[in-house]
């Protein structure tokens, strides 16, 4: 025993040999099906993220789940047995048909932005159809939340439809309009006629870069006002797949005057956070709270 | 007989008899429509029954008409034909579905409904004004309009005794007069004092009744939901005010609910989350509704909805059989003002409901439909959430329209909050509750 390395699979990729000590690692896994995109996270013991994946949920929403989690599965060299609780969270998060529980991605992404900015108080989360913002204890719990109602104002989509009427990949959005120096207003907070505002914009020979600021502007105005209903603390953690457009990080920290919490898990946080409610019951027995009986939607 | 069939004759009795007389009540309506009787049209905000019942009218609440076409899931049809016609979709999914049901000659899935032979309405909501002038319109119907001083600012209401109050109700009298003074146009029928003091006699049996209910509902378990067993109450309360069903009726519920409390039987579900509604009922997917707060052993103790869709009489105001139009006055005065009350000025009651009824959150749901009662939620909300610390849970959709309610949504808010509720009592599990 004293000869043999230790075989650690949180920090190795290479299979152990008969001469290694084997330590044993519980991992836990979350998986959350947007209405967009399905994300799945896997973390070891000390809740440190060891395999994610970002695939298009499309239209087989349990086959989105289950491929989502064997890439992350994947990614660390995991089998499925390994995994000891898997959390499903998301619209589809009753479609994980493989997962023991299912927690709301409020509560998921309550708890995975406090993970990984412990002084997190608000988390604004804007995602394909819904932006929620979200108070948070320094637990992680949820002190309350707010959500836009039936209309995709201030949402992912918004930045989509915008994409769409300029004929630019999504990607570019950002990039593009920080490069605005005369922004436009975009007066409609409706998402189907931004496209016709957008292109009455271009008819007036606006510049793609100042109609996309206006855009850009025009939702995190928004979804400032969701914030303000529960409440805009000190430290503020930007999570969901929109928080990856530098574009709208500027707009929304020029509206609220304070910094976001960014990262490149950000976009993970909903997955992250349910990974960690299933490694809560790994690591203590507690069955994340959910409905007895859950309904499919 | 033995306490088992006592059991089984008293629990949910309410409810049974509740929807028969509700039944019954369309039937009468059904055969005044085909044999071309009179029916005066009122509202749940002060009705008036007192007086249209001494005259014999039977009474239509297009509300309710409206409400049944959401639960029977055929309101889109009637939402349909307004618009088609002319009608904004959005303006009040209640006045849409009832103009849909005039267009279609009072075509009704629970009965033909009789045109209107008068129109009584209070200020309560706005709405009522602008609605009574469409049947005005469209039929000539002679309308009175009973304008009812409300409360002038908050905690400002005064009583009996001071001299506004006396105005007041002074003011509200001589509508009154004038009201009974259409009915004997209407009807063609002389006003007989002595049946108005027996219809009031029965109101104030059902006032007595309806009070004391609301109060043994804070007992552990609730006895029942405040959002869907208590609609069938209100149905009764407002269909059969003045009568002696429904005096009768209110007498058993009672009986049904003392009993209930006695042998600690409560809703058919263990309650872990005591909880508040604030707001109109989400007709178009009702049972679900309720189902989406009781998953998660939610159960509603208590409503706005039970105060002001009852016209007030929650407040058990009862009359003066010795100085029965006065007295008259003066209950609607409160009552009224106080159905008004619980949309502009509800949160003090709000807060003593939370604490009587040892509440564990509040649900607020503003509809599209009605700016009246869904102006001011959020910031009623945050009073009660930021200033006293009890939880509460905003959802937005409508009575009536299916177009605005979404399931999927709903739920993701619904389950979110329990979960809140639920790690809270985790981390403090000396409350007692669950």
């Amino acid at each position: 025993m004293p000869s043999s390395k230790a075989w650690n699979p949180a920090d190795s990729k290479r299979r152990p040999t008969e001469k290694d000590e084997v330590i044993t690692v519980a991992y836990a896994a979350g998986v959350d099906v947007g209405s967009t995109q399905t994300k799945a996270v896997i973390v070891d013991e000390g809740g440190v993220i060891v395999g994610r994946s970002l695939i298009d949920t499309g239209a087989n929403v349990i086959k989105a789940a289950e491929d989502s989690f064997l890439i992350a599965l994947k990614e660390h060299d995991l089998d499925e047995e390994e995994i000891e609780y898997v959390v499903g969270t998301g619209y589809g998060r009753y479609r994980v048909t493989f997962g023991n529980t299912q927690v709301t991605e409020i509560s998921c992404h309550g708890r995975g932005a406090v993970h990984l900015f412990p002084n997190t108080r608000t988390v604004v989360d804007m995602g394909g159809q819904d932006t929620k913002a979200i108070s948070v204890s320094a637990d992680g719990e949820i002190v309350d939340f707010c959500m836009n109602d039936k209309c995709a104002a201030g949402t992912g989509r918004f930045l989509g439809a915008a994409a769409a009427a300029l004929d630019i990949p999504i990607g570019d959005l950002g990039p593009v309009s920080l490069r605005s120096t005369k922004p436009i207003k975009i007066s409609t907070t409706c998402t189907v006629f931004a496209e016709s505002e957008i292109l009455a914009w271009i008819g007036k020979g606006k510049k793609i870069e100042d109609i996309l600021w206006g855009v850009h502007k025009s939702i995190a105005s928004r979804s400032a006002g969701l914030m303000r209903r529960v409440g805009v603390n000190d430290e503020i953690t930007f999570t969901g797949g929109v928080s990856r457009n530098l574009g709208m990080v500027k707009a929304l920290e020029e509206r609220l005057e304070k910094p976001l919490n960014i990262s490149e898990d950000c976009h993970y946080m909903g997955a992250l956070g349910a990974a960690l409610f299933a490694l809560d019951h790994v690591l203590t027995g507690r069955t994340p709270v959910s409905t007895a009986a859950g309904v499919i939607l | 007989m033995t306490t088992l069939e006592t059991k089984d004759e008293l629990v949910g009795r309410g409810n049974r008899e509740g929807a028969a007389m509700f039944r019954d009540w369309f039937s009468e309506l059904d055969n005044t429509a085909k044999t071309g009787g009179q029916a005066a049209y009122v509202f749940v905000m002060g009705s008036l029954n007192e007086i249209l019942k001494t005259f014999d009218l039977p009474v239509v609440f297009p509300e309710i008409n409206s409400l049944q076409t959401a639960v029977r899931h055929v309101a889109h049809e009637y939402l349909d034909e307004a618009e088609d016609y002319g009608y904004s979709p959005d303006i009040c999914g209640y006045v849409k579905a009832d103009v849909g049901t005039q267009l279609r000659g009072g075509e009704h899935p629970m009965a033909q409904i009789p045109k209107p032979s008068l129109t009584v309405l209070t200020n309560a909501c706005n709405t009522y004004i602008k609605w009574a002038e469409i049947w005005e319109r469209m039929y000539d119907t002679p309308t009175v309009t009973i304008d009812i001083p409300g409360t002038r600012q908050a905690g400002g209401q005064t009583w009996q005794g001071n001299s506004d109050f006396e105005a007041d109700r002074k003011y509200v009298e001589v509508q009154l007069r004038e009201l009974i003074t259409v009915c004997e146009e209407v009807t063609g029928k002389k006003f007989d004092i002595d049946k108005f003091r027996e219809v009031l006699g029965y109101a104030n049996t059902m006032s007595r009744s309806w009070k004391r209910i609301l109060e043994l509902n804070n007992s552990k378990p609730s006895l029942f939901s405040a959002l869907t067993d208590g609609t069938i109450f209100l149905g009764v309360a407002n269909g059969f005010r003045g009568t002696e069903e429904g005096a009768r009726y209110f007498e058993r519920v009672v009986e049904e609910m003392e009993y209930k409390a006695a042998n600690g039987i409560g809703q058919t579900i263990d309650e872990k989350y005591r909880l508040l509604f604030v707001g109109v009922p989400c007709y178009p997917i009702f049972r679900r509704f309720n189902e989406l707060f009781t998953d998660w052993g939610g159960t509603f103790v208590n409503s706005t909805y039970l105060w002001f869709a009852s016209g007030g009489t929650n407040r058990g105001f009862e009359y003066d059989l010795d100085n029965p139009l006065a007295s008259l006055a003066e209950g609607v005065l409160i009552s009224v003002r106080d159905a008004m009350d619980s949309m502009f000025h509800q949160n003090v009651a709000l807060a003593d409901m939370a604490n009587t009824y040892d509440v564990d959150g509040i649900i607020y749901h503003p509809i599209k439909s009605c700016r009246t009662v869904s102006t001011g939620l959020a910031d009623g909300r945050k009073h009660m959430t930021d200033e006293l610390g009890i939880p509460s849970l905003f959802i937005e959709s409508d009575m009536m329209d299916r177009r605005v309610v979404s399931e999927a949504q709903m739920k993701n808010r619904i389950d979110a909050f329990f979960e809140g509720l639920e790690s809270r009592r985790q981390q403090t599990p000396s409350d007692g509750k669950g």
